[in-house]
């Protein structure tokens, strides 16, 4: 899904990137997660002031068994992780690509979160981030983050904070 | 320029959303340490340093950060900046 307005990352399967953009599977591969606790398929958009990404929740995620018993719903914590993932820790990776030297070495830590849902999330579906950047600044990246199902249709929406350091 | 007391005053209703410790909050003074006494955490930290710089519309950078970590070191950095 675009943003109007927003900036569209070149896609990871075009010719080697020359623009400083970072595209979007640079900024994947230095996510510092791996499946099963992934939850970053795209990166659509990013500039200084807001991020777009989306992740589909395949039907056969382990946690579907447990949450609810025969009855599966994408847990609130998973859905506050995807969030994080996508406008704080991609987020994050992209505000900092000018300043680190090692580019594997990035230190984030979520400080703090303050989510309201609204919709439930099945298995299956798939979900649009949008993250907008309150300040940056002091080492902590402070966002208003959304989440949109399929239908355009607010899932969550809150508050993430973390402290971000390259080492260098 | 202000006084000192009334510093304190404003530092105070500043960091009053991120305290921890209500008994160090109430006796506050220059000796109180943000992280140690009033047990703020380091990412609301910047956010006192931000209502800081709001506050009295003053610039704060990185070295002067670093040393607000007591009453007494962001008074001797807001003097300094707004006196600037």
């Amino acid at each position: 899904m675009k943003q109007n307005g927003s900036p569209v990352l070149s896609y990871p399967s075009m010719a080697e990137n020359t623009s400083d953009k970072m595209t979007s599977r640079e900024i994947i591969e230095r996510l510092p997660y791996a499946s099963p606790f992934l939850f970053v398929d795209e990166i659509t958009a990013v500039d200084e002031s807001s991020i777009v990404g989306h992740y589909t929740y395949h039907k056969d995620l382990d946690f579907y068994k447990g949450h609810f018993k025969n009855n599966p719903i994408t847990p609130g914590v998973i859905l506050t992780e995807t969030m994080a993932q996508i406008g704080l820790v991609a987020y994050g990776i992209y505000m900092t690509k000018d300043d680190t030297i090692d580019k594997d070495k990035i230190n984030i830590a979520m400080t703090s979160t303050a989510i309201d849902f609204f919709l439930p999330v099945m298995p299956s579906e798939k979900v649009t981030v949008r993250s907008y950047k309150e300040y940056f600044r002091f080492n902590k990246l402070k966002c208003r983050v959304e989440m949109y199902n399929q239908e355009n249709k607010l899932v969550c929406r809150g508050t993430i904070s973390g402290m971000i350091k390259s080492q260098q | 320029m202000k006084d000192k007391a009334q510093l304190i005053e404003d530092l105070k209703e500043i960091v009053k959303p991120y305290i921890q410790n209500q008994e160090a909050f109430d006796n506050i003074n220059e000796d109180t340490d943000f992280i140690n006494d009033l047990k703020i955490n380091s990412a609301n930290l910047v956010d006192v340093v931000l209502d800081i710089e709001d506050k009295y519309d003053i610039e704060i950078d990185n070295d002067s950060m670093e040393v607000m970590l007591n009453v007494k070191a962001s008074l001797e950095v807001i003097q300094s900046k707004i006196s600037a």
